[in-house]
């Protein structure tokens, strides 16, 4: 009998096993998600809905001028309305300059409650507590603020000129971060190249619009301890910010957050309901509970980064890539928030996933009187993508060469080093353009006003970035394993819907050859749970995974070496865990029960429960992170010539996110990402009258809804990311950086129109398509 | 404002208090009765996350005072199950992921079951208009469509 993989086992003796093959019981099954039954009855404890014995209720008042300077703040008359339990101002405060990026103390430039100037509308400038929401309204009427009104600037190409409106008095011309990127000869590239375009972009900004609003209940106690429910991505940055903010020890704080309904980046800094519900606790000792509102929501918490893109590209003929260049001004709002990583990571994505001999990024970062531009979803790539790729293919119908053929001609490939910034490990970009030049062919000819359009990307898992000064691993993860088998994880990341309870869950219970019901999670609490720095730029898989694995290993080799000595095989052979069944891994007939063992193991440890402890941080991997995704999206649309409207027809994205942990959670991000990217793309907007936003509200602000969503299907593409617990990589923010590209394309193949600012709304669809007319009529 | 007497059978319980006229049902649900599955996600009728069945119909209990339902049946999402016995759209959403952060689940939940209940065999396109009203910032719909579609479909039967 030949030697083939099929029938090496029968060969070796072995009954079930396959050398080198990947076998698992967990990963890539199909699970519930470990949350869901509390989810679906209703059950699930949001901050939302903690209520506290004596709890009082808090308001913010708001500045309604973009910029003046506070002259005075008399809150006597509503400190003597009754039911009012106490109010602050700045003046309260330790005056403690917040930021995230603490690594920086420059850029760290937020009072959360303004002490003597305002620089935009919704900036907080007191908050009261009261025993009802309705007095502690009334209150904020009665609170008397002397403004004196500053001139103000909302355009970054405005701020930047001279004599505009200046925000902060250390930054001249409103320019508060540069980035640089560059490697090779730029100059040169564009000297040898056939054909050079040059376009400029607008990306809007976009909301958002978690379906819990920023929310949180403080309560300070007479030992000088404060705990907070609060719905965060991340209770650890939520933990120090507010010791720093409020001058408390760090562990004398403790963040509590089981259930976060929705993040999307929104919920990673600390937030004018955390600060002022913990700042007017700390003056009665008593919880107070805020809940900002929609309108607050929309108006005063932090927004996608609205950006103007200029690029220049040159190319050979044949559409090889020579030199790029691009130049970005972001709308960056009074306060720097995570703006800086969104200017950076804008720059090294535009790059993305092509190879560019030689590229050169300039951004700059410029104060405006509107509110903080910072991190969502995708954190600078969707704005990248969508001008990166509405350029190529502008070039592609150029030079007349295909949209997938560009692509696939300079797709990035694996082992690529993106010079001096990143190294390519996994990487099934090259197949993804197959499986979706395959689905476009199998459409044929589209019928008129009908375009699919593409866009490729690729997404960071995790960032290595430390700006904010931790010495604490990335991530970490403890596990103890009870008598009856029972193991509880420890875990600091945080769901906020994206799945990464059910993940670890999923990593645990394979890694200790456990079912996942095995497995008890405890997360969102700063007292129980171990570190990790949050659910933000894709790192929950790959980080904490890595620690979880790490950790259920430790705990896994107790077990197998209590098995070795109890089964005494030879030496050579290896031992494991599958399905609650410890055993020889070639004879697994040989075995022990889990449950035996553990009970063993822990009778021979003078009765201590199997412990074991994970942990990761990323070294050596470059400057961005340890791994990238990859994806290339098909979008087919129907452009109404009379309307400008845009229906969404067909949305097939191929994609790598290395070994699947949990399929339907890759499912519902995939979704997810295309309905808020699309929205992105032709419907959210956050317009603008002298800084104060027209719809803040869920009937004017457009969404996506059911009806609107386009038929979905996604295509795995099998990689393995060395980097990876068991190979996997990120699938969640990464998935919201094609749409908008293709959406622009799709409606440039169906109607020849490029439209490159955004949302592409069907008036800017029916004013293009009305100029076109007029200029075929002269 | 004097108060009133408010009497209600909510999730099959029945309930009686005096509440100011201007309290709106969802402030009862949640405030008083602590149904705090009910959720509140806009306080203009705008994205369903308040959804509850008066007498059997989907209303945005957000947009409706609480005297207005005065003698009727409210059920919540804490009505659905009976104890662990979850209802085929509970269980279709499980096993479809229909829902991630699930906020918006609770009034998804009680949308679906209305608009099963008024057509159990409704096409695509009745059950996307279904649960239009509702917002999900998560999901993308499609999954909760799927979920849906399989109760129509007859694939879950109540009870087990």
């Amino acid at each position: 009998m030949a030697q083939t993989k099929d029938n090496v086992a029968k060969i070796s003796g072995a009954a079930t096993y396959s050398f080198g093959e990947q076998r698992y019981n967990v990963i890539n099954t199909h699970v519930h998600n470990i949350d869901g039954i509390a989810k679906v009855t209703g059950r699930a404890e949001y901050t939302f809905d903690v209520s506290l014995p004596r709890m009082l209720y808090g308001k913010i008042l708001r500045s309604p001028y973009a910029h003046a300077r506070i002259l005075n703040i008399d809150t006597s008359k509503a400190e003597h309305l009754p039911g009012v339990r106490a109010v602050v101002t700045g003046k309260d405060t330790i005056r403690f300059k917040n930021g995230i990026w603490r690594r920086y103390r420059e850029l760290c430039d937020e009072e959360i409650l303004a002490y003597d100037r305002v620089r935009y509308i919704g900036e907080p400038v007191a908050a009261v507590a009261a025993v009802d929401e309705d007095t502690a309204e009334a209150a904020l009427n009665l609170i008397e603020v002397d403004y004196e009104a500053l001139p103000a600037v909302f355009d970054p190409l405005e701020a930047l000129k001279k004599g505009a409106p200046q925000l902060h008095d250390h930054a001249e011309r409103n320019i508060n971060i540069t980035r640089h990127i560059e490697w090779g000869e730029v100059d040169e590239g564009f000297n040898h190249a056939d054909y050079v375009r040059e376009d400029w972009f607008r990306c809007s900004p976009q909301a958002h619009v978690c379906m819990e609003t920023h929310d949180a209940v403080s309560s300070y106690t007479p030992d000088r301890k404060l705990t907070c429910w609060t719905s965060t991505q991340c209770h650890y940055y939520i933990q120090v910010l507010l010791a720093e903010n409020l001058g408390l020890r760090e562990s004398d704080v403790r963040v509590v957050s089981r259930y976060t309904g929705g993040g999307f980046g929104s919920k990673f800094e600390l937030d004018s309901a955390q600060f002022c519900s913990a700042l007017l606790s700390m003056k009665v000792c008593k919880p107070v509970k805020i809940v900002l509102t929609r309108e607050e929501e929309f108006i005063a918490t932090k927004i996608r980064t609205p950006m103007f893109y200029y690029l220049r590209t040159g190319v050979k003929k044949d559409g090889a890539f020579l030199a790029k260049e691009a130049r970005v001004f972001t709308q960056g709002g009074a306060y720097t928030a995570m703006g800086a990583t969104a200017l950076y990571l804008t720059g090294f994505f535009q790059a993305f996933p092509y190879v560019w001999p030689s590229y050169r990024y300039d951004g700059y970062r410029v104060y405006t009187n509107t509110a903080p531009a910072s991190a969502m979803r995708g954190f600078g790539a969707p704005q990248a993508t969508f001008c990166a790729e509405t350029q190529i293919d502008l070039i592609a119908n150029e030079l007349g060469i295909d949209p997938i053929e560009i692509r696939r001609k300079n797709a990035m490939y694996p082992g690529y080093e993106v010079p001096g910034q990143a190294w390519i490990q996994s990487c099934g970009l090259a197949e993804e353009l197959d499986r979706i030049a395959e689905w476009i062919k199998s459409k044929g000819e589209l019928p008129p006003n009908r375009g699919i359009g593409v866009a490729a990307y690729g997404f960071m898992s995790g960032g290595i970035f430390n700006w904010f000064d931790t010495p604490y691993a990335f991530s970490s993860a403890e596990i103890k394993i009870n008598v009856d088998g029972k193991v509880d994880l420890y875990i600091g990341s945080q769901d906020m819907g994206q799945g990464s309870n059910t993940t670890m869950a999923i990593i645990c219970a394979e890694e200790l050859g456990v079912r996942i019901e095995d497995i008890r999670l405890h997360m969102g609490d700063t007292d129980t749970c171990p570190v990790d720095l949050g659910a933000w730029g894709s790192r929950e898989t790959l980080m904490q995974g890595n620690a979880v694995k790490m950790a259920a290993a430790e705990a896994k080799r107790k077990i197998l070496e209590y098995a070795a000595a109890k089964l005494g095989p030879n030496i050579v052979y290896d031992l494991d865990i599958k399905d609650r069944w410890v055993h020889l891994v070639a004879r697994p007939e040989r075995g022990v029960s889990y449950y035996d063992a553990v009970k063993e193991v822990i009778r021979g440890n003078e009765g201590q429960p199997i412990v074991g402890r994970g942990h990761y941080t990323p070294h050596r991997k470059g400057m961005i992170s340890p791994a990238y995704s990859f994806g290339v999206q098909a979008l087919e649309v129907d452009v109404d010539p009379d309307t400008g409207k845009v229906s969404l027809l067909n949305c097939v994205t191929a994609h790598d996110s290395g070994q699947v942990i949990n399929p339907l959670g890759i499912q519902g991000q995939l979704e997810g990402a295309i309905s808020m990217a699309a929205g992105y793309g032709f419907s959210e907007d956050m317009p603008m009258e002298d800084g104060k936003i027209l719809n803040p509200n869920l009937v004017d602000y457009k969404v996506l809804k059911a009806p609107d969503m386009p038929e979905t299907e996604i295509i795995e593409v099998e990689t393995y990311e060395p980097e990876g617990p068991f190979g996997a990589k990120e699938a969640g923010e990464g998935l919201t950086n094609p749409t908008a590209g293709a959406l622009g394309n799709a409606i440039f193949h169906a109607t020849g129109l490029s439209i490159k600012d955004l949302p592409i709304t069907p008036e800017k669809i029916l004013r293009a398509l009305d100029e076109r007319k007029q200029e075929t009529q002269d | 404002m004097e108060k009133q007497l408010l009497r209600l059978t909510v999730n099959n319980e029945y309930y009686e208090s005096y509440i100011k006229p201007t309290k709106l049902l969802v402030e009862i649900l949640r405030d008083e009765l602590r149904l705090t599955g009910t959720k509140r996600g806009c306080n203009v009728g705008a994205c369903g996350a308040c959804t509850v069945h008066l007498n059997g119909l989907p209303v945005k209990s957000c947009s409706v005072l609480a005297l207005q339902a005065n003698g009727m049946e409210v059920t919540t999402v804490e009505g659905l199950a009976d104890r662990e016995a979850l209802t085929p759209l509970q269980r279709s959403f499980l096993d479809h992921g229909a829902f991630q952060c699930g906020f918006c689940t609770p009034g998804m939940l009680m949308s679906a079951t209305a608009l099963l209940n008024d057509n159990p065999s409704p096409t695509k396109q009745h059950i996307k208009d279904g649960i239009e009203g509702n917002i999900c910032r998560c999901t993308g719909y499609n999954s909760i469509i799927r979920a849906i579609t399989a109760v129509a479909d007859g694939n879950y039967k109540e009870g087990t």
